[in-house]
């Protein structure tokens, strides 16, 4: 009964807190001629590799009109190189034992393998290949655009939540391009050519534009000496310009409606907020704090209060992800109990917010939240994956890996006072946008309006 | 306190490579009958472990489906005189992770935690409370029963959900299987307390009991830690067989009018159980039809040549008995026709002709040399444990899986997917508009 809460909570609102740290040690670093950053981090534990490419290029970087570009170039990357046939790329790494995937986000678009540690130079050779070799085919174009619109009606056309959250992201933002689901709009699924794609392709593929990051069982110098001869050789290629509108500060609460067809409503609300490494880093850990008070697990005040205490809400969640390229937002979403409206579930939530502006968050709560952190180092080495995961998007974001180093003692730093300060600064009205489902009867056929939501990934 | 039976260490021979050798399981009996396996890690200061209760919803007495999910999920709820939040609050400031949950034949309850003791044993002390004394408190349950109504609402806003139900519904008939491991809505409002106590009472019990840790432990600290936390239960019965499976007797199909944008495509029968003599043939053949990521024969005819579908895939969740297998896509209503004969078509194919010399092998090379990736987090081992320890598997399964998968031929895969999978015997469920 909770697993589609579980992933609608994973992939919405995840707090900080629990994404956690991770310590640094063990990690090198190099800096190819060419611009490529390669960053190793020795985890001994098994006899495997974890090896990721990391594009400096996301939704963030669209442009109105080519929305999900990013996204379907991903895809493209499996479709053949001027040695390799499409889908021979996987087929090579399945018979090396090796698993693979990529993802694409608002601020990056990553590749992986999963190998058996001496298969390493496998991976760097074909990561190298399309780097600089793809081939772009009409046909196969054509495609995997199907494919991929097919991937937006799964996770987003279907799923009246998921509209909710891509129409709050477009409400929320008026020009920055978070305003845009990273999937795209199906508009410009329709409209997107191949020359789009090259020239998305030209614009960002370059060794210059990336960052290499291996995790596993490897020795640094051997990493490095093998990333000279693979990716060594790749030319310098000027990037395009960047070109990000900022988002005008919002001086009015913003509100709008999802009508789907649908049994259960849908709330969520959120507030402009900073991200690290923009100087209100301190502003960042404290809301990082806060978002742990409301909803760091079953203890916390949100799954406590309105969940088993007054029981407006059949599920309530917060999250805030202080690590972005782009502005942050800090979210609550929510659905009524039965028998609840959204309004009294709105209230509650909103009730909450007063209280962190109100009262000191008390010694236990932080003590708890701190040890979630601590906690969650040491279960974070458990995986080579996140291990490289973090590196990654730190990089990509523009934020240095060793920020982790010090992310325990900057969370242990935060104080109620800074907490209730951060709460009145930024949890205003005037700061708040707020979108609604508002479920239509499922039995006509109507056909429900195509908004759009955040999908993204190849698998 | 209970007391040592007997202990097993199972020291892994006869393995090419030391490095494709399995962790090094040790095994041991309490007096109440709980089954232990035990993995030491000593590099990374922490333990994972899973209690695991033959006590899944296959379990769930008639006209209470649902029940087993909610005696797991109803432990945390409180226990030993603690309320909701005061087990919340115990395992949360330790940074403890603990979860509970059933699948069709388990209850699991997990729990994660730093190793230091300082941490690790008021969590271990907590999770006896929680497994050992539940209190199944009525307010706390008319809200759980509430919320999962409220649940099923939401999935029922889902063409996915909608068809599992049927799914499973056509494929197992009167079998457990059947139902949903959640229940439905008539079930669930039915759930009482004594329902809950008496579910826990029977089924969480020594003899019914496997408990896997892996962790920063000596053997002797292990031997402590399973005491302290299942040598209390006690010793009970272990649960009884479930009901033989049969297949059904001919196709079904059914559409189910659904106001989405996407039909998705139930395709199946009755598998393959986790002890069955056929399982790695029919893993091995799975991989080559719709289990192997992009390479596999449904993602690259229905997906990478067709365009049709984002994700399209095949597999057996092997079961005590023979669990699902599944073909499984989702397309755009106006291409439902044309995906069912594509499906329809890639299935007889592979079930009259079996794969091909290069396909074999490309699945061996996968399934063998990603064998490192199985076993390399504790989680990871913790979940073989468990596996292992409540299917009876043998202890050295790990270490055979290389072997059993290199047995497997091309006349293996062909002969029994001839034997065990019937296209004219499929129950095709499809959603959409």
């Amino acid at each position: 009964m909770t697993v589609m809460e579980l992933i609608r909570r994973a992939a919405l609102l995840a707090p900080i807190v629990l994404l956690g740290a991770c310590t640094t040690t063990q990690i090198h670093e190099r800096t190819l001629d060419n611009g490529l950053k390669i960053i190793v981090q020795e985890n001994h534990r098994a006899p495997v590799v974890v090896s990721q490419v990391w594009y400096k290029v996301g939704a963030i970087d669209e442009p109105e009109g080519l929305t999900g570009i990013s996204h379907v170039l991903e895809h493209l990357m499996f479709k053949g190189t001027k040695t390799l046939k499409p889908g021979e790329f996987s087929r090579i790494i399945a018979a090396e034992g090796g698993r693979e995937n990529a993802f694409t986000g608002n601020d990056y678009t990553a590749y992986f393998q999963t190998l058996e540690k001496s298969r390493l130079p496998v991976s760097f050779r074909l990561e190298a290949d399309r780097m600089q070799n793809l081939v772009f085919d009409e046909s196969e174009f054509q495609k995997e655009a199907a494919v991929v619109r097919e991937e937006r009606r799964l996770r987003t056309e279907d799923n009246p939540e998921a509209l909710t959250y891509e129409q709050f992201n477009a409400t929320a933002y008026t020009v920055h391009p978070y305003r845009h689901p990273i999937v795209g709009w199906m508009k410009d699924l329709e409209a997107h050519t191949l020359d789009d794609m090259k020239q998305w392709y030209s614009n960002w593929y370059a060794p210059n534009n990336a960052t290499l990051v291996v995790a596993g069982d490897v020795r640094p110098a051997e990493v490095f000496s093998l990333a000279e001869q693979y990716f060594g050789k790749l030319p310098v290629r000027k990037t395009a310009r960047r070109n990000i509108p900022a988002e005008p500060a919002q001086t009015s609460a913003r509100h709008s409606t999802v009508k789907a067809p649908a049994k259960v409503p849908y709330y969520i609300t959120g507030y402009h907020v900073p991200v690290l490494g923009h100087g209100k880093d301190e502003d960042v850990y404290a809301l990082s704090v806060l978002a742990g008070v409301l909803d760091g697990g079953n203890s916390a005040r949100l799954t406590r209060e309105l969940v088993r205490g007054s029981q407006v809400a059949a599920s309530a969640g917060a999250g805030f992800n202080g690590m972005a390229r782009g502005p942050g937002m800090f979210m609550l979403d929510g659905t009524p109990a039965s028998g609840k409206t959204v309004a009294e579930l709105e209230s509650a939530l909103m009730q909450q917010v007063e209280r962190l502006k109100q009262e000191m968050v008390s010694e236990d709560e932080l003590k708890r939240i701190k040890a979630q952190v601590l906690a969650s180092d040491i279960f974070g080495r458990d995986s080579v994956f996140y291990q490289a995961m973090r590196i990654g998007m730190m990089e990509t974001i523009g934020l240095d890996y060793r920020t982790m180093d010090d992310y325990l003692d900057n969370i242990k730093k935060v104080t109620p006072e800074k907490m209730r300060e951060v709460a009145q600064k930024y949890l205003v009205v005037s700061n708040q946008t707020t979108t609604v489902l508002e479920p239509q009867p499922m039995n006509t056929k109507s056909r429900r309006k195509p908004m759009p939501g955040g999908g993204h990934g190849r698998h | 306190m209970g007391v040592i039976k007997s202990v097993v260490t199972f020291v892994l021979l006869g393995l090419a490579a030391s490095a494709l050798a399995g962790p090094d399981i040790q095994t041991w009996k309490l007096d109440n009958g709980t089954k232990v396996l035990f993995v030491p890690a000593r590099d990374l200061p922490m333990v994972q472990l899973s209690l695991v209760f033959d006590a899944g919803s296959a379990r769930d007495p008639e006209h209470r489906s649902g029940l087993a999910g909610f005696v797991a999920g109803m432990l945390e709820e409180g226990a030993a005189g603690l309320t909701a939040n005061q087990v919340a609050d115990g395992f949360e400031s330790l940074g403890a992770e603990f979860s509970a949950g059933v699948d069709n034949d388990m209850a699991m309850i997990n729990l994660r935690s730093l190793a230091d003791s300082d941490y690790l044993d008021p969590a271990i002390e907590l999770m006896q409370k929680l497994v050992t004394r539940p209190d199944f408190p009525e307010a706390s349950l008319a809200r759980e029963r509430a919320r999962a109504i409220v649940g099923f609402a939401r999935a029922r806003q889902q063409p996915d959900y909608i068809g599992k139900i049927r799914f499973f519904d056509a494929m197992y008939g009167k079998h457990p299987y059947a139902h949903q491991t959640e229940g439905d809505e008539a079930s669930v409002k039915t759930i009482a307390v004594d329902d809950l106590k008496q579910f826990h009472k029977q089924f969480y019990v020594g003899n019914n009991a496997v408990l896997a840790i892996v962790g920063d432990l000596s053997g002797k600290a292990a031997r402590t830690l399973a005491n302290r936390l299942a040598g209390t239960l006690p010793a009970g019965n272990s649960a009884t067989d479930i009901p033989k499976v049969s297949l059904p007797a001919a196709s079904y199909k059914k559409h189910i009018p659904f106001q989405s944008t996407q039909t998705h495509i139930f395709i199946g029968q009755p598998g393959m159980s986790r002890t069955d003599p056929d399982y790695f043939s029919l893993y091995v053949g799975n991989y080559i039809l719709g289990g192997g990521g992009f390479v596999s024969r449904l993602m690259d005819q229905v997906r990478e040549k067709q365009g049709l579908a984002y994700s399209v895939y095949s597999y057996f969740w092997p079961l005590r008995e023979p669990g699902p297998f599944q073909i499984g896509m989702q397309t755009k209503n106006s291409e439902r026709d044309k995906a069912l004969a594509l499906l329809d078509r890639i299935l007889r194919d592979f079930v009259k002709n079996g794969p091909t010399d290069a396909e074999l092998k490309a699945a061996k090379q996968n399934l063998t040399g990603g064998f490192p990736m199985r076993i390399d987090s504790n989680k990871k081992i913790s979940g073989y444990l468990a596996v292992i320890g409540f299917y009876d598997l043998p202890l050295d399964y790990i270490d055979r899986f290389i072997g059993n998968v290199e047995a497997v031929t091309v006349e293996s895969i062909r002969d029994a997917f001839r034997r065990r999978v019937h296209p004219d015997k499929m129950v095709t469920i499809t959603v959409g508009g």
